[in-house]
């Protein structure tokens, strides 16, 4: 194991963080786009056209969407053939301090207890990292999520009665979204995971936010189920920042894991319209793809 | 709904004449407090102390930047609102015992801030929440900085602003709250068209 592979992959990683902060997902800024055509008062138009404006200004400029950028959470699914697997944790968090320095990002880890900020968003746990293993592949694709406060405030989960069944889980996200109104920056991206406990259901739910915009659950009968929350959601009329419209969600993502016979859990994470994430893929030769970004391929990594 | 181009000093007659829907674009001085900065004003003038900054006729605005710093000055890399919730236990006490004018924010105020709007004369705007690059470019220049000790976000930046916007009037000096009119709507319309269609209650 060369240092100079290491180095390779720390630096890939400064770069995917920093796609991620500086250059909404493809799929995210159509659906905005689709958003704007979609509205007509003129309030709320104004509002996405300076969102929209705003994605322009940050790419072009390679500044940070938000001033939010969020906590740093890495969802890697890693293959049981992958060779530098011992290599991840620490890149993950070298790069997160570096990404911090460089972009730069805002320092958003607080030491519950002290009070401390580290200024360089890392802490106890931090950055988030999610394990997932593959059998019977030699890569891993790590997926970073820069998930932003205003968005999370609204998140929440609860145990629902079996008797209340998919109709109360349908309620329970509609109120959801309800309640949150503009705080969390609509047009949102609603995920929704439901399983036998509240821990299940919030891991499901907050895994959920790093699907793209448009991609439908692989169950049909979920898909159907995602289209009617989607759709009765965009009838509440919020619009951008509540500035009245259709598009109060860019979408609606659900998953499931089986209920208990006792439970019926269910969370709901949202993010806001600026969804920052990014996705690279480290091959067992050492090479990166950045299958979000495809654009940085071209550049020498 | 009608433009406006508004200069600090904001005085009264011009906020009041402001509905909600209306749109302005301020230019001028915004001075940044959130959560930790409105804790320490409401203390400071609870005690009958100033405010480091007399922000009499300006914008109050909750933000925290990122900023870089560049020699012996700051610089805003981007800024943008933050949800302003959170600060309605201070607000009412801030317009009050300072005279500001203009509160920007997003996500919303509750009562207690429309009636100091009412009483005191001051408006609630948002401005569109994660569009910080492009407000990156209204921000001219960081005039002061104070309260560092609280971290960079919660620090009150005083900050020199140029056509900042667009600014929704959301809550005006009149009584109109924009987005409890909202939530009043989309109550109406969920428990009498989206849950009957969907067979829910």
């Amino acid at each position: 194991m060369s240092s100079s592979l290491e180095d390779r992959l720390l630096e890939a990683t400064v770069k995917l963080i920093e796609a991620a902060a500086v250059w909404l997902p493809s799929d995210v800024e159509e659906a905005l786009r689709r958003a704007y055509e979609v509205e007509d008062n003129p309030v709320t138009r104004s509002f996405l056209k300076a969102m929209i404006d705003n994605v322009e200004i940050a790419r072009a400029k390679r500044l940070p969407i938000c001033q939010d950028t969020g906590v740093v959470m890495f969802y890697v699914r890693v293959g049981d053939r992958f060779p530098y697997i011992g290599l991840l944790p620490s890149i993950l968090r070298r790069a997160t301090v570096e990404a911090t320095r460089r972009i730069p990002l805002r320092p958003n880890t607080i030491d519950v207890f002290t009070g401390r900020n580290p200024g360089d968003n890392t802490g106890r746990y931090m950055p988030w990292v999610e394990w997932e293993i593959v059998e019977g592949v030699d890569y891993a694709e790590v997926t970073v999520l820069l998930k932003g406060g205003g968005s999370e405030v609204v998140a929440r989960a609860r145990n629902l009665t079996p008797a209340e069944g998919l109709k109360g889980v349908m309620k329970y996200v509609i109120e959801a979204v309800y309640e949150a109104g503009p705080q969390p920056c609509p047009p949102v991206i609603v995920s929704v995971g439901i399983g036998a406990n509240v821990a299940m259901a919030m891991k499901l739910a907050a895994k959920g936010l790093t699907r793209p915009v448009g991609a439908r659950h692989e169950d049909p009968e979920v898909a159907k189920f995602e289209e009617t929350l989607l759709q009765a959601i965009n009838s509440i009329g919020y619009g951008a920042h509540g500035m009245g419209g259709r598009v109060t969600a860019l979408d609606v993502h659900v998953d499931y894991a089986p209920r208990h016979p006792a439970t019926l859990s269910v969370a709901v994470a949202m993010n806001c319209w600026a969804a920052r994430r990014a996705t690279m893929r480290i091959y067992a030769d050492g090479g990166v793809e950045y299958t979000t970004h495809p654009h940085l391929n071209k550049e020498v990594v | 709904m009608a433009e406006y181009k508004l200069r600090t000093p904001l005085s009264e007659d011009e906020i009041r004449e402001l509905n909600v829907g209306d749109v302005v674009y301020l230019t001028g001085v915004a001075v940044t407090m959130r959560d930790a900065g409105h804790k320490r004003a409401v203390e400071l003038l609870s005690k009958g102390e100033r405010l480091p900054v007399d922000v009499r006729g300006l914008a109050l605005y909750h933000a925290g930047p990122v900023v870089r710093r560049v020699g012996d000055r700051w610089e805003v890399v981007v800024i943008g609102p933050t949800t302003s919730t959170r600060m309605e236990v201070y607000e009412y006490d801030i317009i009050e015992k300072t005279g500001v004018r203009m509160v920007i924010g997003k996500g919303g105020m509750g009562s207690r801030t429309a009636e100091a709007c009412k009483r005191f004369g001051a408006v609630y705007t948002v401005y569109p929440g994660g569009a910080a690059a492009l407000q990156a470019e209204q921000v001219k220049r960081v005039l002061d900085v104070h309260w560092l000790d609280l971290g960079v976000p919660d620090a009150m930046w005083v900050l020199e602003v140029e056509n900042l916007g667009p600014l929704t009037v959301v809550i005006d000096s009149k009584g109109r709250n924009l987005y409890e009119e909202m939530y009043r709507m989309a109550r109406r319309r969920i428990d009498e068209e989206i849950y009957p269609a969907l067979g829910i209650r």
